[in-house]
């Protein structure tokens, strides 16, 4: 299938009050993607979808829609939608006469606008709540009327901010699931900005990870998971052990002193080179049977899977989860799959490593 | 449980001494004539010219300091809104600056520069006007829109203000422009502050007789006036607690009319 670009951001600047929020940043965005801007609170990804949205003009840089160039077009003329953090019902208004607000400025007819209004509360799962009043809606409900409100526009893109930040766990869940499944059925491009990684993994087509400005990496959830490009991605994106380590030669990395064999090439020679380890890629053997002997200093339980702090000789905490449980002060040897072991290039300059790693 | 109903106590006798008490006595004097004996004449005394008339001048006057007020101060809302937190708290408070000094004071200073000799009067002679203002109707709903008018732009100022960004830029991304933005979604959630800000203005202004006193030359009378003599000169508390009902089941009807408004306004599409 060819991927055809509806978004391109091209060399956006903006800063607020002096402050830079987005550097330089280029972006393209394909048809019937779900892409998720993902990164800390302060690192540009709503400033990113404001500008998409049209709320806010960037300093330098152009937005290209289908080619066009939609820079300065107010938002009430683009053909996107968005669908607000914290739902911003029209609370005057009725859920049908929320709904219908995009439809009634387009002057449709009264029919259309009923026959959307249907389908809009069906494809939410909220059939029959035509006239009850936004404020004695549930928060989860609140959230898919402000989808629904946004979806019967028939936008090509829909953004979403933070939509799920003010909900609780389990319905957080649940939305994932109904934000899937909607995407699936609109068949619309969806931009997505969460902090939350979990979030991000589970619904993405694309994750874009941004940190200060500047975006770290791009790429599918399991790409952004099992090779991190930088110590930022990694740390920010699942737990993980970052260490210092040297890369010895094609296929073989030393981690304090042990010898760990990997599948990376062509990182030099004696290089130093960062490695991430996921905590559930360790396994733990007996003494003298790993790579690096230690001893369990901290263990919790987590439902699936304990957690457990190994420290090994160096004074390093190895962060562990196993299913198998060791309690504190067990001898145990640290072992690593040779494709579990990512290797990274250190940031060059200390400018790349503010840049990369938020302290 | 106890003490939270001693606390207010103080607030039961003060309603009690100086709203209900005065209430049931207005009652009582506006049905009764001076030997006491039950009568509608003051009320249906409204009837006659002389108050007729007054009752009139000053239901057309109040209605139109309320509307020109909200012309004023609604635009103004709508600026404020828009500027900086900073300014927009500097703008409201040159606005209510003339609240600080007493209300016969500034209504007197506005006689100072309209009759014979002041400022205002000097200027327009000299552009050709001929005549005078004290002692007209406008010169009565000038006095009336410079002193109530903080009373609107207040209620106004934190109505509009309190409106979230998200909702209003919700609706420009449902592809409203501003005028739309302004008429389908911040005049609706605005209807609170108008109601709030129409009644303390209207009411006010309708029972006003110290602005007509000082800026109507003793040429132009309100019901206020004709209630205000009733008591004072005249003496006679019957008569003047007569029309005061008839003033109080107008101001209902303003009331009830306002609150009609704002249902529909809540629910308005």
């Amino acid at each position: 299938m060819k991927e055809k670009t509806l978004i391109t951001l091209e060399h956006i600047s903006k800063s607020f009050d002096g402050e830079m929020v987005l550097d330089d940043l280029c972006l393209d965005i394909h048809e019937n993607e779900f892409v998720t801007l993902l990164g800390p609170s302060g690192c540009g990804k709503t400033t990113t979808l404001r500008i998409i949205g049209g709320f806010v003009t960037p300093d330098k840089g152009k937005v290209l829609f289908e080619g066009n160039d939609i820079t300065n077009l107010p938002p009430y003329q683009r053909e996107l939608n968005t669908v607000f953090q914290k739902y911003a019902l029209f609370p005057n208004m009725s859920i049908a006469e929320n709904i219908a607000f995009g439809l009634k400025i387009k002057k449709k007819s009264k029919e259309y606008i009923n026959d959307k209004i249907k389908y809009a509360l069906k494809l939410v799962n909220l059939e029959g709540y035509e006239n009850r009043r936004p404020e004695i809606l549930s928060g989860g409900q609140q959230q898919r009327i402000a989808i629904a409100r946004a979806i019967v526009n028939e936008p090509k893109v829909l953004l979403l901010d933070e939509p799920l930040g003010a909900l609780d766990l389990k319905l957080r869940q649940d939305m994932q699931y109904e934000l899937i499944r909607l995407k699936n059925e609109l068949g619309i491009t969806f931009i997505y900005v969460t902090h939350d990684q979990e979030e991000a993994l589970t619904m993405s087509d694309k994750i874009v990870v941004m940190n200060q400005g500047y975006i770290q990496q791009m790429g599918t959830p399991e790409k952004i998971y099992n090779e991190p490009e930088n110590a930022f991605v990694a740390d920010f994106v699942g737990d993980s052990n970052i260490v210092d380590a040297v890369f010895l030669r094609d296929e073989l990395v030393e981690i304090f002193g042990a010898k760990f064999p990997c599948v990376d090439k062509g990182f030099g020679k004696n290089k130093p080179v960062d490695v991430v380890i996921r905590p559930e890629d360790i396994d733990l053997l007996e003494p003298g049977k790993g790579s690096l002997d230690g001893v369990v200093t901290h263990i919790i339980f987590k439902g699936v899977h304990y957690e457990m702090e190994v420290r090994t000789p160096d004074g390093f905490e190895w962060l562990v989860h196993s299913t198998d449980m060791f309690p504190v002060g067990t001898p145990v040897s640290i072992h690593v799959d040779p494709f579990d072991i990512q290797i990274m290039n250190k940031p060059q300059s200390e400018d790349e490593e503010a840049i990369g790693v938020e302290e | 449980m106890k003490n939270k109903k001693l606390l207010s106590l103080p607030y039961l006798i003060w309603m009690i001494g100086f709203t209900v008490i005065p209430l049931i006595l207005i009652l009582w004097y506006g049905f009764v004539d001076s030997t006491g004996a039950f009568t509608w004449d003051n009320i249906l005394a409204i009837f006659r010219s002389e108050h007729l008339k007054p009752l009139g001048i000053s239901l057309a006057l109040s209605a139109a300091s309320t509307v020109l007020c909200l012309l004023i101060g609604y635009p103004l809302a709508l600026i404020l809104r828009k500027a900086h937190i900073k300014k927009s708290g500097l703008i409201i408070f040159v606005f209510i600056l003339p609240m600080w000094m007493n209300f016969l004071l500034r209504t007197y200073a506005w006689l100072n520069l309209l009759d014979d000799g002041g400022l205002i009067l000097n200027i327009a002679q000299a552009l050709g006007f001929r005549g005078n203002i004290v002692g007209t109707n406008g010169a009565i709903l000038l006095g009336m829109v410079y002193n109530y008018l903080p009373f609107m732009i207040l209620p106004l100022h934190n109505s509009i203000s309190a409106i979230d960004d998200n909702v209003l830029n919700a609706a420009r991304d449902l592809g409203a422009n501003e005028t739309q933005v302004n008429t389908r979604v911040i005049l609706p959630l605005s209807v609170p502050g108008i109601i709030s800000g129409v009644t303390m203005v209207f009411v006010p202004s309708l029972t006003t007789f110290v602005i007509s006193d000082i800026l109507g030359g003793r040429k132009v009378l309100l019901i206020g006036n004709i209630i205000e003599q009733e008591f004072s000169t005249a003496s006679n508390w019957n008569l003047g607690s007569g029309l005061s009902l008839i003033l109080m089941v107008f101001i209902l009807i303003s009331m009830a009319i306002l609150n009609r408004y704002d249902k529909e306004g809540s629910t308005l599409a």
